[in-house]
């Protein structure tokens, strides 16, 4: 069920009516319940995957918690006869019994994932690679479907193992409100991808019915259907006419494709987190932030820090750190200290485990080497931009600019445009357009299209444009107010017939303005087949 | 403790790490930098820091890292 | 105090649902100025008076019958309850409906729609469905009716469908609001224009003439429904040169026709008998007559009635008399206007003609 369907708006209202009329303590199963139906809309078929998913996370998570168990009471049990070193090699032993069933679950779910988004990927690779050694022999793909979601529950569910592994997280004994974690239906799509400790303090909570949480909530969905519905879908089909055609579309269509797609992904993406998060408001229930005004961002660092923010946390602490501090890496590290050289030795870590996580976050986005390059390209600059941090010290100690507010528009606007450089490959099929269209940036003189009206020949018209405006323009403003604090916030604090009459008028404009209907394709959420 | 200071100055000669309590929180320390820390502290002290430990209560001030070396020594 | 806000809340509700049926009201589009068909399902309603006869079909009854010549020549009141691409379980539920409001003593049914079994076309439906007033009919029919990228919310609040008409809002859209532009006459679309019919070429071979079983259905539920409500069911061809009507259609109906006992005449066969002249009778090549067209076959169609049915002759009655003159002034004015503007502009300006150049 897509977001913008009316049955997917029906099946919330039933959800939200049935919620708050059955008695507390059943409100989770409820949940439980209208996830699993609502993951079933997809294919009652993939259902599969999510218990599969559930069951051996469960059980194993049981396991470990049984070994931690065992390990308490030999220890309590044996205080006073075993010493330092006699403890320490036990636990050690513990722990890689646990270390071994850890493994084997991730092997196997991860595993489900690798089979089913990057079989056809290999098949390609590998087809590739017997023509390149002059063979003839092509491997058949495979017809294999991505269940709905995947990339996104997978994660977050071993996310929760290693968490019980590590000690941080009680497993979870009940396997109704574990399979519910997994589940869970408004972030199962595109996320935020969530911790246990986080989520459970609220998802499994007797809610009552908090009026407040409804009405912020429903305001929070109704801002993300407006950025989803007024903006995103409205600027796609000139994003689409651009990207689909590059022999046609260069020069300067490049750079209109390139901000368009900024404002469409954006609006997109955190349209589409509102909503989740409104969501889980109305509900009761506290989800993560995803974003923080990630186009403020005056770095490439910085950014990684605001966009997809759940995504960029969980492979820092599950991927970049479990890297670059486990020992083997500490050993290279020591190894490079003494035969390559001090500075080497001591950013070769976090170099490698960097260039790795980035390639993970490429590979992650899509089975296809545009996506690998992206991901690559972002750790390379991340570094790059690391390595020049004396050359900035200098800079800004000579030219006192730092706190000027035209240096700050100049650093957010370099970002910005970085940053939808990048996003070309995500555009376009293959690496050698992508970086054939930006070099037609400086080499093709067409910028005369934007004052000649060719712009209104890409799907979109003069009422679209202003429209779109309007839009980029509230997106701006609430941006901005938002510095100062949720903006809901300083709305409840404003009479009420103004609260009334700005969600009316965000309603309106949603059923109105909304690009949808015929003559409008109804777009998918772009991370929805992850 | 003072060994731990000298580690921290290496990593940036002007922050006052005796004082300071949000290395962490103002951006001070980053990923880097944590990562570098790690390696030198398993260096000096034959601690291991694991990856869950990784959390700004435990790297927003010197005081806190040097509590948390302790408690991994004993352990 | 939380009483207030709860007062203040359900005004807002209210409120908002009463902008939303204005604003639905303001987007829906008026058929004012072109494509004037669309606005044909809604005119019924505005009727006073029960009709003997009602036509029931595409643009072949719309464009072909001419309500006030049945009333002046014979007395007869009519009325044509068409639709552009009208679909035959389209029909049956219009015929549902209009036997819902009067029992006519004839329903007459231009056969031209068996053709289509399966639904055709978004705008046409549209133009069907949206004019109907809800009930067990209507709801039927939209379901009967919808394409694969249909829904039945966007039928019952066709707000979903139109917001986007918000960028092309005219004036019309304010005036029409509530009730549409008068244009018609008893369901009749006028055309006073002429343009004659060329040669008209042969139908291109079908792979299979046999009329859809759901079609068969819908005729069988026609029949079954004129029984049982003791009315008079016709089943006509009208005498249009196009779209082509096969020799192996026609078999097909004539058979059925005679099988469950039903008059069927096809106009196509009695054109001399009529005095239908394609060089002055259609004004569109012979899709559809025009006004003398209309009216030359209305007569020859309301004699056969006189001679088949047992019809009163209403111009008598004082009532009907005065209703049917004043539907006699608009239809003489409506002329004018048009001849007017003939004159004027060689061509039907404000009545969806489009400006004949050369080409044409």
């Amino acid at each position: 069920m897509l977001f913008t369907s009316y049955n997917f708006i029906l099946f919330l209202v039933i959800v939200f009516i049935l919620y708050y009329c059955i008695p507390k303590k059943f409100r989770w199963i409820l949940l439980l319940f209208a996830s699993y139906f609502f993951y079933a809309q997809a294919g009652v078929e993939l259902l599969l995957f999510l218990l599969s998913t559930t069951v051996s996370t469960y059980i194993v998570s049981l396991q470990l918690l049984r070994l931690s168990g065992t390990q308490k009471a030999y220890i309590a049990k044996n205080k006073t006869v075993l010493n330092k070193e006699a403890k320490k090699a036990y636990k050690s032993k513990i722990k890689k019994k646990q270390w071994k069933w850890l493994l084997a679950c991730l092997f196997f779910n991860f595993g489900v994932l690798a089979i089913f988004k990057y079989t056809n990927f290999t098949i390609a690779n590998i087809n590739s690679l017997i023509t390149a050694f002059g063979g003839t022999k092509q491997l058949n793909f495979l017809n294999l479907v991505l269940p709905m979601g995947i990339s996104f529950y997978m994660f977050q569910t071993m996310g929760y193992l290693i968490d019980v592994y590590r000690g941080t997280v009680q497993a979870e004994r009940n396997i109704g409100k574990l399979a519910l974690f997994v589940s869970f239906f408004p972030q199962l799509v595109q996320g935020p991808i969530s911790r246990y400790n986080d989520l459970s303090r609220t998802l499994f909570e007797k809610q009552a019915f908090n009026s407040s949480n409804v009405w912020f909530g429903l305001q929070r969905i109704l801002w993300g259907y407006l950025k989803k519905m007024v903006i995103a879908d409205r600027i796609l089909p000139a994003v689409n006419t651009i990207i689909n055609a590059p022999e046609d579309y260069q020069g300067a269509y490049v750079l209109a494709g390139m901000i368009f797609y900024a404002i469409e992904l954006y609006a997109d993406f955190t349209g589409g987190i509102d909503i989740v998060i409104g969501i889980g408001q109305i509900f009761g229930i506290e989800m993560t932030e995803n974003f923080n005004r990630p186009y403020f961002s005056k770095n490439i660092t910085e950014y990684w820090r605001r966009w997809h923010i759940t995504m960029g946390t969980w492979f820092k602490d599950y991927l970049f750190y479990p890297i670059s501090i486990c020992k083997p890496m500490r050993k290279l590290s020591k190894w490079s200290r003494n035969h390559l050289g001090e500075a080497v030795g001591r950013k070769l870590p976090v170099y490698i485990s960097t260039l790795v996580v980035w390639f993970v976050t490429g590979l992650w986005h899509g089975a296809s080497w545009n996506f690998i390059t992206w991901g690559v390209f972002n750790g390379v600059i991340i570094l790059l931009s690391g390595e020049c941090a004396p050359l900035y010290q200098w800079f800004h100690k000579r030219f006192r600019v730092e706190n000027k507010i035209w240096y700050s528009a100049f650093q957010i606007l370099r970002t910005f445009l970085l940053m939808s450089s990048l996003r070309l490959f995500d555009c376009y099929r293959d690496v050698k357009t992508a970086f054939s269209m930006f070099g037609t940036l400086f080499t093709k003189w067409n910028y005369e299209v934007f004052f000649n009206g060719s712009m209104l020949e890409l799907g979109i018209s003069t009422a679209d444009y202003m429209v779109l405006l309007l839009g980029v323009l509230l997106l701006l403003l609430v941006s901005l107010r938002q510095r100062k604090g949720s903006v809901r916030q300083q709305m409840a604090e404003k009479p009420i017939t103004v609260n009334l009459l700005a969600v009316y008028l965000l309603f309106m404009a949603i059923i109105i303005l909304g690009a949808y209907g015929i003559g409008y394709d109804a777009s998918q959420f772009i991370y929805n087949q992850f | 403790m003072e060994t731990l200071l000298e580690i921290l100055e290496e990593l940036h000669a002007d922050v006052d790490f005796k004082n300071c309590e949000t290395l962490i929180d103002s951006a001070i320390l980053d990923s880097f930098d944590i990562v570098t820390l790690i390696a030198e502290i398993d260096n000096v002290f034959d601690v291991a820091i694991p990856a869950e430990e990784i959390i700004p209560e435990n790297f927003n001030s010197a005081k806190a890292l040097y509590a948390l070396i302790q408690r991994l020594d004993e352990e | 105090m939380k009483r207030k806000k709860r007062i203040i809340g359900i005004v807002a509700v209210l409120l908002c649902i009463a902008s939303l049926y204005l604003v639905q009201k303001l987007l829906m589009p008026k058929y004012s100025a072109d494509i004037f068909e669309g606005a044909l399902i809604e005119d019924y309603y505005n009727e006073t008076t029960e009709h003997q006869v009602v036509f029931i079909g595409d643009c072949e009854v719309y464009e072909n019958f001419s309500p006030i010549t049945l009333w002046e020549e014979y007395g007869i009141t009519s009325y044509i309850r068409g639709s552009a691409q009208q679909l035959i379980w389209q029909s049956y539920y219009l015929m549902e409906e209009t036997l819902s409001y009067e029992k006519p003593d004839v329903i007459v049914f231009n056969v031209l729609s068996m053709q289509y079994g399966e639904p055709q076309n978004e705008a046409y439906n549209r133009m069907t469905l949206d004019g109907m007033k809800w009930s067990g009919s209507k709801i039927k029919s939209i379901f009967d009716s919808m394409t694969e990228e249909e829904s039945f919310v966007e039928y019952l609040f066709p707000l979903f469908r139109y917001h986007s008409r918000w960028s092309e809002l005219t004036a019309d859209d304010v005036t029409y609001m509530f009730s549409k532009k008068r244009m018609f006459h008893s369901g009749y679309l006028m055309r006073v224009d002429k343009k004659a019919a060329g040669s008209v070429p042969e139908g291109k071979i079908l792979d299979n003439y046999q009329f859809d079983d759901s079609c068969y259905e819908y005729l069988d539920k026609m029949v079954a429904l004129c029984e049982e409500q003791d009315v008079q069911l016709v089943f006509i061809k009208a005498p249009s040169l196009y779209p082509y009507w096969y020799d192996e259609w026609e078999a097909q109906i004539e058979s059925y026709a005679k099988e469950k006992g039903v008059p069927y005449v096809n106009y196509l066969e009695e054109i001399e008998e009529i005095g239908l002249d394609f060089s002055q009778d259609t004004y569109d090549g012979g899709l559809h007559l025009n006004l003398s067209g209309a009216e030359k076959l209305t007569r020859y169609f309301g004699n056969w009635l006189k001679e088949n049915y047992d019809l009163t002759d209403y111009r008598e009655n004082e009532e009907l008399a005065k209703i049917w003159s004043e539907k006699k002034d608009f239809y003489d004015e409506m002329k004018e206007d048009q001849y007017r503007e003939l004159d004027e502009f060689g061509y039907l300006k404000s009545y969806g003609a489009r400006e004949v150049t050369n080409e044409d």
